[in-house]
């Protein structure tokens, strides 16, 4: 069964050779996901792991196995690094890292995930302006 | 003494009473907060992908203004300006190569020789000022109020960083025992109060205020205590949105500990700024009797 439902960006034009895509996250975030050994305490301390369609833990495994489908997960999006799963892991893998150079793949192929024009004239007023500097860095290239 | 202040947008705007209670605070204990010269916005969340230099260059060119006021201390009130300050410090100092290449890059600023130390106000209270002091100088304890703290996420970690201990920290509830609460605790107190996800995804960051302060109500606190201008928000805000999802539940006041302090060396209230928040925070204080606590 597929776990993964959305869909951000079509993996397949992103013509990635075989095993380019871990490759290409292990130079963006500067970590091993090789030495990962799916021990889950990344997706144990997780503040977001109920929304998250793959586990942090199964994130890594499927960059491992080159399934590129990753990249429509949501979790890639839910994760605000908090760094508690980075602080926690076992074998000191940055995943917040990790998370963070999935996003920046994206991204960089000029897709956005928040389209700023949607965003409200109430929200602007209320809301801290810091949330929105973040949520720009974040979530649009 | 004079403190060298870095504001940050959010201190400007809807943080104002942040702002405004730490100035009073600071100026009780005998220092002056002195904004920084031609501060710009640091960026907020720090670069994570090792070839991004282009976001150090915000937090780097308001460290090199901090140089060039000759001073050797910057002084935070926001949670994520301070990380992220402290980050591209970090990474200035452990990498010279990238620092070489920042300083190229920059045509008008002096290069930035790697002199200045990142504070919270936080850690400021508890290192220099001390928490003994402090307890000296109050005037109505926060006698009867039993008061959560919560870290969140910018405090703690990265650990290159951190303030205090990732996993149990003590800063806040020390400050809160010296001023004469009861400290409750929780484990929810180190987790994501749902950050940037407040403008896109209400109800999720409902559901972890809801998370968050039920847990501490559970265990009977009747406040919660923290720091950061966006926890803030999203725990009072998005927490008294959180009445209309569940059933029987009512959000509790939320303070910044500058507040708490203010009110606790008995200053002046106006500084506080309570109005600004979602959750009446004065109606526990006067419930509770803070205003006619006196020491003992």
């Amino acid at each position: 069964m597929n776990k993964i439902k959305g869909k951000i960006v079509d993996e397949n034009s992103l013509k990635l050779k075989k095993g380019e895509l871990a490759k290409e996250v292990e130079e963006l975030s500067g970590e091993n996901l090789f030495g990962c050994y799916q021990c889950g305490t990344c997706s144990a301390g997780c503040p977001y792991i109920e929304e998250m369609d793959l586990t942090p833990d199964e994130v890594i495994r499927y960059l491992i196995l080159d399934r590129k489908e990753v990249l429509n997960s949501k979790t890639i999006w839910l994760c605000s690094s908090c760094f508690t799963c980075a602080e926690r892991c076992p074998r000191d893998i940055n995943i917040t890292k990790i998370m963070e150079a999935l996003r920046q793949i994206i991204l960089r192929k000029n897709i956005d995930k928040t389209k700023l024009t949607k965003l409200t004239k109430e929200e602007k007023e209320v809301i801290p302006q810091l949330a929105f500097v973040c949520l720009f860095r974040k979530n649009v290239g | 003494m004079k403190l060298l202040y870095y504001p940050g947008c959010t201190l400007k705007t809807s943080a104002k009473n942040l702002e405004k209670s730490a100035f009073c605070v600071a100026e009780a204990l005998g220092h002056e907060m002195v904004e920084m010269k031609d501060w710009t916005c640091c960026g907020v969340a720090s670069s994570l992908t090792d070839d991004d230099l282009m976001h150090h260059l915000a937090p780097l060119r308001n460290l090199i203004h901090v140089e060039d006021e000759g001073e050797e201390r910057i002084v935070a009130l926001c949670d994520m300006c301070c990380n992220t300050l402290k980050q591209t410090n970090f990474r200035v100092k452990e990498k010279p190569d990238d620092l070489e290449t920042l300083n190229l890059f920059m045509d008008r600023e002096n290069d930035y020789k790697g002199t200045v130390k990142v504070m919270h106000f936080l850690e400021f209270l508890r290192d220099e000022v001390g928490f003994k002091t402090l307890k000296k100088m109050v005037k109505n304890p926060l006698k009867g109020m039993k008061i959560m703290p919560y870290y969140g996420c910018m405090l703690l970690r990265p650990r290159e960083v951190a303030i205090d201990d990732a996993e149990e920290p003590t800063i806040m509830g020390d400050l809160l025992k010296s001023l004469g609460a009861e400290v409750i605790d929780n484990p929810f107190k180190i987790e994501c109060c749902g950050s940037y996800h407040t403008i896109e995804e209400k109800k999720l960051v409902s559901d972890r205020a809801y998370r968050i302060t039920k847990f501490a109500i559970d265990r009977g606190a009747d406040a919660i205590m923290l720091s950061c201008p966006l926890c803030r928000f999203n725990l009072d805000v998005r927490g008294k949105e959180a009445e209309k999802i569940y059933n029987n539940y009512k959000q509790i006041p939320v303070y910044y500990y500058s507040q708490l302090i203010t009110v606790a060396l008995g200053l002046d209230l106006k500084n506080c700024g309570f109005g600004d928040h979602a959750v009446d925070p004065v109606l526990l204080l006067k419930k509770k009797g803070v205003f006619e606590n006196k020491r003992e």
